[in-house]
């Protein structure tokens, strides 16, 4: 099953889009400054719709299947989020215009920002990142000015575990930071001793994923923010893994300084194919005039049961803009519509249930696979994907042969401590019957590793593709089109 | 509540498999004191009840759809069609994860190679990435590049005409590195600041510890010109140009990969994707083959499978965090695929004659706005021509002013106050117009503008 390109599919002249005759005098471009050919492609609307319709089959989705990726929470996103972010007062109004005719949005806005401090332990939040990694970049810069705001100009490096997203120690990099690795202990929690070892008066801070990527809580998590603590750093909580924890503790209250949220992940926005995302920051007291300008603020109280007057603060000690406007805003519409939805008791179900079904999972599977931390886990486990008896399958093969049974392969070769990774984060929005359905399969795989390993290593079967050669993609590099009788010339 | 399905009887079999008696007992890792916090959040509300809410939310904001809009500063009122929506709330594209598992996601996959082709050939550059966050934070991607591709130089040159927030998110990005921005003091008179926005002033400022120089096209305050030259002084001192251009007058503009830019980087809002107060908004990224290793973000190739069918993957994921780690070109993970897919569609839909078409409408109608409104008395038109769709429209009266009896009286949103960001452009408002503003609101617009002058002070 292929479908042509935009481009093979176009015929000169055809038309799509209908727009109005000028109602005003045309005008004239400069000479010399316009362009001699627009290579887009010719099409009728009808042939647009198809060819994407078409494509769209060709994906799987949350709503097709379970979608067990470690440390993505591909929970189902809730269809109201998607009308909510629709109503024409938030689709259609623009980013700049005045503040008093901009009220419904910024009260959302302002909401939500006491939401997630409440929810998170934070005194302060920030909603303009655009992604988890786009907060973490936020986060960083504000820990490094906190420092220089006080006069402590020599902390200049990073401590970031082994078993972190690989995000951490980029955006680390991107601050200007340096990264020292830190090892995990036969636990799956942070290597204390190493740890001293490391944290000493250069230490900007410690960027930890709590629970860790093994969907483990870190059992020391108040002696590791004692100890960052004590030598003068900051402790940084990568939230991709928050969902577990939603009115199980909050991460401020174990001593995080800065937090980011993935809306994307935890709040139920969905993921889009890669993005849009939301990144929104928490922060302890000490770091709120550090926050990216401009936040919503209330400037002037209402009067009475008058709503106050919402608009645009900028802190004083402000890192500056991570982006242009305020944020994805689309995202945070979503978001209040998820949080307002559930309550409190709401976003504790969720926590419950997301930690139950990966328990679940993990026990129904740690016969077959093993599972090398294998103790009471969060949200999400890590399995190993090859036997002994069957040496010529790996992960991958596992991966690929779960879509034959109709599901997405959980995140592989992730985290890195562990060999042949299978990171399972079922969410609570799986019932139980389709968890038992994974775990078969998942079993029957494991048997299938052994006797007929073939079906693994050639899997998928009946996926629209087969595998894919990515060393040619990356030698021949064709990573465009153009219209066909370009390409022919 | 939370879109969860267990029954209770799920739910005991399934502690009883785990061998727990309570959900409460998963949790003992957690520290006890700090265990199970009450949280002051509003009660749930049902679905009904929370979409009364959002919609009285909605409706205390002013909208595009209403009032005639003459915003623009960096995001626009285009025209977007039906068509778009509707395949956007496929549930296949919008509740799928980046396409890490390409036999799957090839819906996803060759949406993006195609994605990647538009914005090529928009703007005239041999490669396109997957997206960025939005234009301001692709920009800051475009000067990361330069100072990995230009080793050893540490000064970059902005043109006081590039967007003030992309200028803003630029420092924000660059403050742990050590480079220097230079280019865009505040001045004190518009003669000044129209002299330094001029590519043969920014020309002037590059030397040898010049990585790149950012101009923006057309510039801030709409107006455009041959950036040829620029281009050729930029690479003769060894450093590179990014143009930050506004992709809907590439429908009618010579392209920046002609006039010999090395990044061509910005917004892709105009491209389909609604004003939603700011976002979620797509970074666009295009450059030349020679920097492909250097760029930042996700990129899709075309290759085969086992069997010789045509197939897509992410390629060149080497540079990427997830490999590369503390060395990565860059920390981006999740970007805006669904608004690439947006604009994508956009593209093929408005198509070779449509873009033209539309980007036509704009030039023609914002220069019948600049005629009307330039002769009204008290006010005067401060772009010089050539400008594309936006012209600065000098005021007799502060702009927050006006622009509140234009909404307030006439339901017009009025343009971009100036003054926010430049002294020198006090009572200066920038007029955005698109295909969108019909002569009947431009007429109305002139009358509102005439009227708010007589209460000039």
């Amino acid at each position: 099953m292929t479908e042509p390109t935009i481009y093979e599919i176009s015929v000169a002249g055809r038309r799509g889009a209908n727009l109005p005759d000028s109602d005003v005098p045309a005008v004239r471009l400069p000479a010399g400054l316009t362009r001699a050919d627009l290579p887009l492609p010719e099409l009728s609307e009808m042939d647009v719709v198809r060819h994407f319709l078409r494509l769209s089959q060709m994906n799987y989705s949350v709503d097709k299947g379970m979608y067990p990726l470690g440390s993505c929470t591909m929970k189902y996103n809730p269809k109201v989020n998607e009308d909510m972010a629709r109503l024409p007062g938030f689709a259609l109004s623009h980013p700049l215009q005045a503040g008093e005719f901009s009220q419904g949005a910024l009260a959302l806005m302002y909401q939500l920002q006491e939401w997630l401090k409440e929810i998170g332990g934070f005194a302060g939040i920030t909603l303009q990142p655009a992604a988890g990694a786009h907060g973490e970049l936020t986060g960083v810069l504000m820990m490094r000015a906190y420092h220089l705001a006080r006069g402590d100009t020599k902390r200049n490096k990073i401590l970031v575990p082994d078993s972190a997203h690989g995000t951490n120690p980029a955006s680390s990099s991107m601050a200007g930071l340096k990264v020292v690795e830190i090892p995990s202990d036969a636990h799956g929690n942070i290597d204390l001793e190493a740890f001293r070892r490391v944290c000493d008066e250069t230490t900007v801070g410690l960027m930890l994923t709590n629970p860790n990527t093994l969907g483990l809580f870190e059992e020391h998590v108040l002696e590791v923010a004692k100890a960052v603590h004590d030598c003068g750093g900051l402790l940084y909580g990568d939230g991709a893994n928050l969902n577990a924890l939603l009115g199980v503790v909050r991460p401020g209250d174990l001593g995080f300084d800065v937090m980011h949220y993935n809306l994307h992940k935890t709040f139920s926005t969905p993921h889009g194919g890669g993005g849009p995302g939301s990144g929104p920051v928490g922060v302890a007291a000490h770091l709120v005039d550090f926050l990216p300008g401009p936040l919503v603020g209330i400037v002037e109280e209402g009067e009475g049961d008058e709503p106050p007057l919402y608009g645009f603060i900028t802190p004083a000690k402000s890192i500056g803009r991570m982006r242009a406007f305020h944020g994805n805003f689309g995202m945070l519409v979503r978001a209040y519509t998820y949080i307002r939805m559930l309550g409190a008791s709401g976003l504790r179900a969720v926590a419950d249930h997301s930690v139950l079904n990966a328990n679940y999972l993990r026990v129904r599977l740690n016969k077959a696979y093993h599972v090398p931390h294998d103790r009471i886990c969060m949200h999400e486990f890590v399995a190993e994907g090859q036997w002994k008896d069957a040496p010529g399958v790996r992960a991958l093969d596992v991966a690929k042969r779960l879509m034959d049974y109709g599901f997405h392969p959980p995140t592989n070769y992730f985290p890195l401590i562990v060999h042949e990774a299978l990171m399972i984060e079922p969410t609570e929005t799986e019932s139980k019957d389709t968890l038992d359905a994974f775990a078969d399969a998942l079993l029957r795989i494991a048997e299938e590793a052994k006797t007929q390993p073939e079906l693994l290593t050639q899997a998928p079967h009946n996926a629209p593709v087969g595998r894919l050669d990515e060393v040619k993609a990356a030698k021949e590099l064709v990573l465009c089109c153009r219209p066909v009788e370009m390409e022919r010339a | 509540m939370g879109y969860i399905p267990h029954t209770d009887s799920e739910r005991e079999a399934m502690l009883r498999v785990i061998g727990v008696k309570s959900v409460d007992e998963l949790f003992t890792d957690v520290p006890a004191r700090h265990r199970f916090p009450k949280l002051d959040l509003p009660e749930a509300l049902s679905e009904m009840d929370a979409v009364a809410e959002l919609r009285d939310l909605s409706e205390a904001n002013v909208e595009a759809g209403h009032a005639a809009c003459f915003l623009g500063a960096g995001a626009y009122n285009h025209f977007i069609p039906a068509a778009i929506n509707h395949m956007l709330m496929r549930g296949e594209f919008y509740t799928a994860y980046t396409p890490y598992q390409p036999e799957i996601s090839q819906g996803t996959l060759q949406a993006i190679f195609e994605y990647q082709s538009l914005i090529a050939n928009l703007t005239g550059m041999e490669v396109s990435n997957a997206s960025h966050y939005d234009g301001a934070t692709a920009t800051a991607e475009a000067v990361i590049l330069a100072l990995n591709q230009v080793r050893g130089r540490s000064r970059v040159v902005l043109s006081p005409a590039l967007h003030p927030h992309y200028r803003e998110v630029v420092r924000t990005y660059m403050q742990g590195t050590g480079v220097t921005l230079v280019g865009d003091d505040a001045v004190n008179s518009r003669d000044e600041l129209e002299r330094r926005s001029r590519a043969s002033t920014l020309a002037e400022m590059v030397d040898s510890q010049t990585a790149m120089v950012i101009v923006q096209y057309p510039n801030f305050f709409g107006g455009f010109e041959d950036l040829t030259k620029l281009a050729d002084a930029v690479h003769a001192a060894g450093a590179l140009l990014a143009v930050v251009a506004y992709p809907h007058a590439l429908g009618l503009l010579k392209t920046p990969g002609e006039m010999g830019a090395d990044v061509v980087c910005g917004e892709g809002q105009p491209l389909g994707i609604p004003l939603s107060f700011g976002g979620p908004y797509l970074g666009y990224f295009a450059t030349r083959k020679g920097f492909l290793h250097k760029m930042a973000g996700r990129v899709v190739g075309e290759t085969q499978d086992k069997d010789g069918r045509r197939g897509y993957v992410l390629t060149l994921s080497a540079r990427e965090q997830h490999i590369k780690r503390a060395r990565a070109s860059s920390n981006i993970c999740t970007n805006q695929g669904l608004m690439a897919l947006a604009s994508a569609i956009y593209m093929s839909l408005m198509g070779k004659h449509g873009l033209r078409q539309a980007a036509q409408l704009s030039f023609n109608k914002a220069h019948y706005a600049a005629e009307k409104l330039g002769n009204l008395k008290g006010y005067g038109v401060a772009t010089p021509e050539p400008f594309f769709n936006e012209f600065i429209l000098r005021c007799p009266r502060p702009v927050a002013e006006i622009n509140h009896e234009l909404l307030e009286e006439w339901e017009i949103l009025g343009g971009y106050d100036l003054g926010r960001d430049y002294p020198a452009l006090k009572d200066h408002m920038l007029v955005a117009v698109t295909e969108m503003n019909t002569k009947q609101e431009i007429d109305a617009l002139a009358e509102a503008l005439s009227e708010a002058a007589g209460g000039a002070r």
